[in-house]
């Protein structure tokens, strides 16, 4: 069970996060924060439009919400806002133990391992919440 | 091993698996396991004594009540103070520490005044202060601490001035095991006039705890850290203080008349007691302070601190584990941190090994910042500990060390 968790690829993810580090050209971002443990992430990305023309994150956390942070980052880059929440709906639904078809999520479905252990599911969803949030945060511009 | 004190079998719910491993309980700094003899204490209460105390002429009351008094006394007399009236029962640390802010601090506080914290309090110690001084525009300054989570007396000696009005100390740190020199404390506070608010939650089980020789002014006490039952604890305070204190809760038991034009309160303990209190909790606690003195508080200290030093002696042959706080005489609580697995992880893989820790920031966010961490994995012992536990333990380190290192 424990190997199901922690898989390679989300070793790697979680030792090297993909799109870490500030995003200079960012027109949204927001934090997600886990107070329990107190994982805390900040997801920033430039919009063109209705597509994710770029994401990065910053944070510290445990090595799931590291790693489901940094695979969720290269999953959506490119892709719209509707797709993105279409897919964050199949991913939130697999690792909470649901009925989901796994075939949208690619490698994310690595991340499915997580619903055997209900206290770090909060982990493998932050990112994505913070995302989710990002989308409804414009960054204002100071004047 | 030294010591010895098989007391593992009075405590049912060891004799267990998780996830198929026996289970190593190493988190009694969150809450101990009750022995046998607590468990039927309440059971026997529960049986043949059940009735609210405080209120009826019938002998069951009155039979209820004694053992309520009694436990009063028995608690009393474990933290050295002089009369039980000084004795308040609460639901635990968290609300004497509140009973105190709220009303010894709604009471006394003014603008400009001070309340003084260490940096490593209990979140419990310091947001009843925050939420109080916001009212009274008092200022909350935290007492500097080292590297190793030791307060700073010199710089604390500096802090104290004539605006001082409290002192919060936390007497043995639950993230670390520090122990807080709470004479010396007390007497600096002392100096200036200052009330000292000490937080004895992982003190109980570990260290001697005199409230005359410390000098504290009001000490709070959890029952369930010291081998009782959750919901219930208890707040020493100084007659004086109590007795010039307004109350912290109204209703029943705690008023001695009451008309709508005007309500007197009662004397304390009472004045603090309002409604029916945890009755059979209470005699819990009390079995639970009287059975810990019945296997002899040194010898579990020496046992217990035995298995502790053993451990972190283990620990510091591990490359990549480094062990957070450090002092004389330090508590059996053994906190680290590790290179490559963030302490979240490291609970979840111990926990398929069975083992038992706390790991996060133990409701110390101040302490975790000062010390630049996000959290730590916390092994803490108590009396029902074995040697061959902090075997297990390592094994499962191990494990967590060999995960991490796959890439």
């Amino acid at each position: 069970m424990l190997s199901e968790l922690y898989q390679e690829v989300i070793l790697d993810h979680g030792k090297k996060p993909r799109n870490f580090g500030e995003l200079a050209s960012a027109t949204h971002q927001a934090e997600g924060y886990n107070t329990l443990c107190g994982d805390r992430v900040i997801v920033q990305v430039e919009m063109d439009g209705e597509t994710v023309r770029n994401i990065q994150f910053v944070g510290a956390g445990c090595a799931i919400c590291m790693a489901s942070t940094s695979m969720m980052t290269s999953f959506v880059k490119g892709k719209s806002i509707n797709e993105i929440e279409c897919v964050f709906e199949v991913f939130h639904s697999a690792v909470t133990g649901g009925e989901a078809d796994m075939e949208p999520l690619g490698d994310l479905e690595a991340l499915v391992g997580v619903k055997q252990y209900p206290n770090r599911i909060k982990c493998a969803t932050l990112g994505w919440h913070a995302l989710s949030s990002a989308f409804k945060s414009p960054i204002l511009e100071e004047k | 091993m030294g010591s010895k004190i098989d007391v593992r079998a009075e405590f049912p719910i060891l004799n267990q698996s998780i996830n198929g491993k026996p289970l190593v309980y190493l988190d009694s700094a969150a809450s101990t396991q009750r022995p046998n003899t607590v468990l039927a204490a309440m059971d026997r209460f529960s049986k043949t004594s059940n009735a609210n105390v405080h209120r009826g002429v019938h002998t069951l009351s009155q039979r209820a009540t004694d053992e309520f008094e009694a436990a009063r006394v028995t608690v009393q007399k474990f933290v050295g103070a002089d009369d039980p009236a000084e004795i308040i029962w609460t639901k635990g640390c968290t609300e004497s520490l509140n009973l105190v802010a709220a009303s010894w601090g709604g009471a006394n506080l003014q603008s400009g005044d001070e309340i003084l914290l260490t940096n490593m309090e209990h979140h419990a110690n310091i947001v009843p202060w925050q939420l109080i001084a916001e009212k009274a525009g008092a200022v909350v300054r935290p007492i500097p601490i080292s590297d190793d989570c030791v307060v700073d007396l010199q710089a604390f000696r500096k802090m104290v001035n004539n605006r001082t009005k409290v002192v919060g100390i936390k007497h043995v740190c639950n993230a670390t095991g520090v122990v807080n020199p709470v004479c010396e404390m007390a007497e600096i506070a002392k100096s200036v006039g200052a009330i000292v608010v000490a937080d004895g939650a992982q003190a109980l089980a570990h260290v001697p705890v005199n409230v005359k020789e410390f000098g504290v002014d009001f000490y709070a006490m959890s029952s369930h850290k010291v081998y009782g039952p959750m919901g219930v604890g208890a707040l020493y305070g100084r007659r004086e203080l109590l007795e010039a204190m307004p109350p912290f809760m109204g209703g029943g038991d705690m008023i001695r008349s009451v008309s709508f034009g005007k309500t007197t309160f009662n004397e304390i303990p009472n004045k603090f007691e309002p409604g029916t209190p945890n009755v059979s909790g209470v005699i819990g606690f009390a079995a639970a302070l009287d059975w810990y003195q019945s296997v002899g508080k040194e010898e579990i200290w020496a046992y217990e601190n035995e298995l502790a030093q053993a451990l972190r002696n283990a620990l510091d042959q591990m490359p990549g584990v480094r062990t957070i706080g450090k002092c004389e005489n330090q508590a059996p609580v053994v906190s680290f941190v590790m290179d490559d697995a963030h302490p979240h992880d490291v609970g979840t893989i111990l926990d398929s090994h069975g083992v038992a820790i706390r790991t996060g920031h133990h409701c110390c966010m101040p302490l975790m910042e000062r010390l630049g961490i996000p959290g730590t994995s916390r092994a803490s012992f108590a009396v029902y500990n074995t040697n061959q536990e902090i075997n297990v333990l390592i094994e499962a380190l191990k494990n967590v060390v060999d995960i991490f290192s796959k890439c």
